[in-house]
């Protein structure tokens, strides 16, 4: 076939294009990325038990604004990545600043500790079992935000792959803070953020094969 | 700055193209791509001048990325960083499936220079998108084959071929992916 005739082919019948169909698709991957979220943390772990008090209290807030932070950059990363030519300007600041001010806080909190105390801050009680609770609930995110990249054309597969993956860690770190019993910033600025960073990881590591096109 | 105020009122002129064929101007849309060829076909050129009998086969390639990913256009970018960025995309693809390749078969010399004496008539694409075309099932290559090549519209086509019309679109739309794909894995 000719180039030319190839151009007359696409251009037959074109009709028009659908309209930028990103915020939809992410939509639809949200809802279900949490849907199921919310039912392997209700089935395999179950919400805490004193979920109604931590709510009046402000360090269940300065997790969920920490994850809420990243959600909202990795959401612009992914919107940015998704399409062909865009700038990434702003993307690492954006991205760092919820980042540095949960260490800031980790920081003044175990300056002001006890040193005995120190290392409770920091380990919690559920530290081994965190990150990769994190990284579990983050599974079907992470399979709904690529079915969504998919229709969409990033050009730069390593980078689109490991933002659509925190982009679904945050989703599964909001929904694993519901059974969460940890409070402290230390923990917190730690071991949610190694949990966050695992589907990142596996994101920028299948990103080149899974988002191809 | 007169060089930059021509180079933009080309880009208005070519984006402003773009713009009203994905509103549903046909001819726009035609001219639209007709240019893109031109402009995809110096801008991979200077960039494979060692491999010219590329050129053409990923000059379509691109066309084919371009025309299947152009709800990805943002209205508010500059169009040339767009198209760039979509062709870098292909060319860096289309040069790691060649490696792989080469990694696979030896390259002979023969080879090469057959490579070199098809650079006078470059404009020839090697891969016959035509016969590409002719592998995908039908559900997909008749919609293709009758509204793309054909002309027809898309209630004639679904007559013809007793498809709905809803399937006759979703099989030009999935059609042209997968030629896309096809092309990935030629």
């Amino acid at each position: 076939m000719r180039t030319d005739d190839l151009v007359t082919m696409l251009a037959t019948g074109a009709g028009t294009a659908q309209p930028n169909p990103a915020p939809r698709r992410y939509a639809i991957a949200v809802g279900w990325g949490a849907l199921g979220a919310a039912l392997l943390m209700a089935t395999l772990l179950g919400p805490r038990p004193d979920l109604a008090a931590a709510l009046l209290r402000p360090m269940l807030w300065v997790k969920l604004a920490f994850v809420a932070g990243l959600f909202t950059a990795s959401l612009l990363a992914v919107l940015r990545l998704s399409r062909p030519g865009l700038p990434l300007v702003g993307l690492a600041p954006a991205l760092g600043a919820p980042v540095l001010a949960i260490w800031l806080l980790a920081l003044i909190t175990l300056a002001r500790a006890d040193a005995a105390q120190r290392a409770v801050l920091f380990f919690g009680d559920t530290w081994n079992s965190c990150p990769f609770l994190v990284a579990l609930l983050s599974v079907p995110a992470f399979i709904a935000v690529i079915w969504a990249m998919r229709g969409m054309a990033p050009t730069r597969l390593r980078l689109a792959g490991a933002a659509a993956g925190l982009f679904s860690a945050t989703i599964g770190a909001l929904l694993y803070s519901v059974h969460c019993p940890e409070q402290d910033a230390p923990f917190i600025a730690f071991w949610y953020l190694l949990g966050m960073l695992i589907p990142t990881a596996i994101g920028a590591l299948l990103g080149p094969r899974l988002l191809r096109w | 700055m007169e060089e930059t105020g021509r180079l933009n009122a080309g880009e208005h002129r070519f984006r402003h193209l773009l713009l009203r064929g994905l509103a549903g101007d046909a001819p726009a849309y035609h001219a639209f791509l007709q240019e893109l060829s031109a402009h995809l076909r110096a801008f991979l050129r200077k960039r494979l001048a060692g491999l010219p009998d590329e050129v053409e086969d990923l000059v379509q390639e691109s066309l084919l990325a371009v025309h299947n990913q152009r709800h990805t256009y943002d209205a508010g970018q500059p169009l040339t960083a767009w198209i760039h960025a979509i062709a870098k995309y292909k060319l860096i693809d289309m040069l790691r499936r060649r490696a792989k390749r080469e990694l696979l078969n030896d390259p002979l010399d023969d080879e090469f220079d057959f490579a070199m004496a098809a650079d006078t008539d470059a404009a020839d694409a090697r891969r016959d998108l035509g016969k590409l075309l002719a592998q995908l099932p039908d559900r997909q290559r008749l919609p293709i084959v009758h509204m793309k090549l054909e002309g027809l519209s898309v209630a004639e086509t679904a007559r013809r071929t007793g498809m709905s019309e809803a399937a006759v679109k979703v099989g030009v739309h999935r059609g042209l992916k997968a030629l896309s794909a096809l092309i990935r894995a030629d």
